[in-house]
């Protein structure tokens, strides 16, 4: 593209190709960076924790190993090479996908995830789609309608507020215990994940929904807005098809907000409900003193939290040029 | 990225001076929370550790206004003495945070660029990480109990705390008013000390009462979890974990503890928005 057609693409208010893919592509090296310092610092606190880990690997606490079982405890886990050797081995090795070894369960920390992932991810995806699912409808249809709004505000503000096991408990004694129609635990089965996922979703739909009521409340003062009555449409109508898409493009910097809900919420929604998943297996290894298992794991979030980042920003740099050109 | 910072741009603001009747619910439930808190003993009926004479799972009435538990110990004397530790977790973990976040804060707005990039960096890389999960590195590294809890949740929401002074810092050192105290040759740690700090530091102080509640909910969190207070300490969380084995028989148990968390959280949120809210009325 020339600097002409580039310089009148850019005043016709279109992103140039170049500024899109220089956008994705600083955000691409953000992620990165992230993700290197996250497993810097994993590999920091793994590197300070060695000594007591070679012990604890050879027959938990209090036990008294002989010198050579302990040598070659240290020799199997790398322990004896030089500090920028074995910085680089745990980053070649999480290149290659290998979050290293549980110390409690003697299987790679990445299997373990592996094993596991499914049942969260079927959690956490369907209630980030039932949570921006409410958020829409709450806000769409309460916003600028007294006294709705103040209503839904109300218990927008309650739900935000009320922790993540609470909602849980008072779904279980509503639906389990008083009116007997869905399992208190388990993983088997869509009527097992309705609770599950119901606590998960509440409160991020609820913060979710007061950031997109204001939004829309602004979109709606828009002059375009008062165009669009007065061709004659209706205002479920308006609302629906000219101010939410403006409105939705506000969720984007929310995501970060979602991810953290859902995996931090999974710890504890999979230990009330007694489901297998990431978060029970975060749970049993910070009991057990797991080091390597914790900290692949949080290396393992951090990863998923840069990868939907990265992939929400580039859909909406690519469905927004108001992003780029701004 | 929490969520007091994710709604902090949310509510409308009006600078009128009005009392709501769920603000002065919320007022009094904190006061009658921190009267707990400082002499649970005149306000509880019972001992909350002394196994009663007449029996476990008491259903309400009569010497236990809300029964007892599985050991027959008084629910409500517990839920009464449960005030204190959960104010201690709110209380002590924000100021920890606040403080951690303040001191990053300045250092990365006040510091040479080299300075402030790697500080931005490292709180970039700690914010890829849920504020639960960063609790419980904490915890795996040094150990659970109500102390390591209060000091994990302070842990996981000090970034969020530096944004905000650096952000704030960045605004006020560029102010006429540090300009002029430069100008007239002021000391650079006076200026810090007398211009830049108070100024900086006040939309944290109006965030952190939001934070207060925050931090109590992500302490109960970890009790729940069974990595804070130790049994059989009278604490909310704990109690709720505990009831939770007897919900089928029980539910009394468990909810009694659920609404002491869930009031005290949303009395403290609701009376820490107002005050955001006047705040911003003020400055704007």
């Amino acid at each position: 593209m020339t600097a002409r057609s580039a310089m009148a693409a850019r005043l016709a208010g279109h992103p140039t190709a170049v500024a899109v893919a220089k956008r994705i592509g600083v955000r691409l090296i953000a992620g990165v960076g992230v993700l290197w310092g996250a497993a810097t610092l994993s590999f920091i606190a793994l590197h300070v924790t060695a000594g007591d880990a070679a012990l604890s690997t050879v027959a938990g606490q209090g036990a008294n190993p002989t010198k050579e079982l302990l040598d070659q405890v240290r020799r199997d886990f790398g322990l004896d090479q030089p500090l920028y050797r074995q910085y680089l081995d745990y980053l070649g090795r999480l290149l290659h996908g290998d979050l290293g070894q549980s110390y409690q369960q003697r299987i790679a920390v990445s299997r373990a995830i592996a094993e596991q992932l499914g049942q969260t991810v079927q959690l956490a995806v369907s209630a980030a789609a039932v949570a921006v699912l409410l958020a829409i409808g709450a806000a769409v249809l309460t916003a600028r309608r007294r006294p709705w709004r103040s209503i839904a505000s109300g218990v927008e503000l309650t739900l935000s507020a009320t922790p993540t096991f609470v909602i849980g408990i008072v779904l279980l004694i509503i639906f389990s215990f008083t009116l007997k129609v869905l399992p208190v635990s388990g993983n088997d089965g869509p009527r097992a994940l309705i609770l599950p996922m119901l606590t998960l979703a509440l409160p991020i739909g609820a913060v979710l929904a007061q950031v997109l009521r204001s939004e829309l409340e602004e979109v709606l003062e828009q002059p375009f807005i008062l165009t669009a009555r007065s061709r004659g449409m209706r205002d479920t109508v308006v609302r629906v098809r000219h101010a939410l898409r403006h409105a939705l493009v506000q969720i984007v910097t929310m995501s970060g907000f979602v991810v953290g809900g859902l995996l931090g919420g999974a710890v504890i929604t999979e230990t009330l409900f007694v489901r297998q998943g990431v978060g029970q297996l975060m749970l049993s290894a910070v009991t057990t003193k797991d080091i390597p298992m914790v900290l692949g794991l949080v290396v393992f979030a951090a990863f998923v939290y840069v990868v939907v980042n990265l992939l929400v920003d580039i859909t909406y740099t690519l469905i927004d040029p108001r992003l780029v050109t701004r | 990225m929490s969520a007091f910072t994710a709604t902090a741009a949310v509510l409308p603001r009006t600078s009128r001076v009005r009392l709501r009747p769920g603000l002065i619910l919320a007022g009094l439930f904190v006061a009658v929370v921190v009267a707990a808190a400082l002499v649970p003993q005149l306000l509880a009926p019972h001992d909350p550790l002394a196994i009663g004479a007449e029996g476990a799972f008491l259903p309400s009435g009569g010497g236990h206004l809300l029964g007892t538990d599985e050991s027959g110990r008084d629910v409500l004397s517990r839920m009464v003495y449960g005030a204190r530790p959960s104010l201690v977790m709110g209380l002590g973990a924000t100021a920890i945070a606040v403080t951690g976040g303040t001191l990053l804060g300045l250092a990365a707005g006040l510091g040479s660029r080299l300075t402030e990039s790697l500080i931005m960096r490292l709180i970039d890389v700690v914010l890829s990480v849920p504020e639960l999960l960063l609790a419980l590195v904490v915890i795996t590294l040094a150990g659970a109990g109500s102390t390591n809890a209060m000091f994990a949740v302070a842990f996981a929401s000090i970034p969020s705390y530096a944004r905000i002074v650096r952000a704030q810092t960045h605004i006020v050192r560029r102010s006429t008013f540090v300009e002029a105290a430069t100008g007239l040759g002021i000391r650079r740690s006076t200026v810090v000390w007398r211009h830049v700090l108070p100024n900086a530091i006040r939309p944290v102080l109006v965030l952190s009462t939001i934070g207060v509640g925050t931090a109590i909910s992500a302490g109960a969190a970890l009790s729940f979890l069974g990595l804070g207070a130790e049994p059989p300490a009278a604490e909310w969380g704990d109690m709720l974990s505990n009831g939770l084995q007897y919900i089928s028989n029980d539910w009394f148990l468990v909810a009694v503890p659920s609404v002491a968390i869930t009031l005290t959280v949303l009395s403290i949120t609701v009376l820490g928005r107002e005050l955001r809210r006047r705040s911003e009325g003020r400055s704007t």
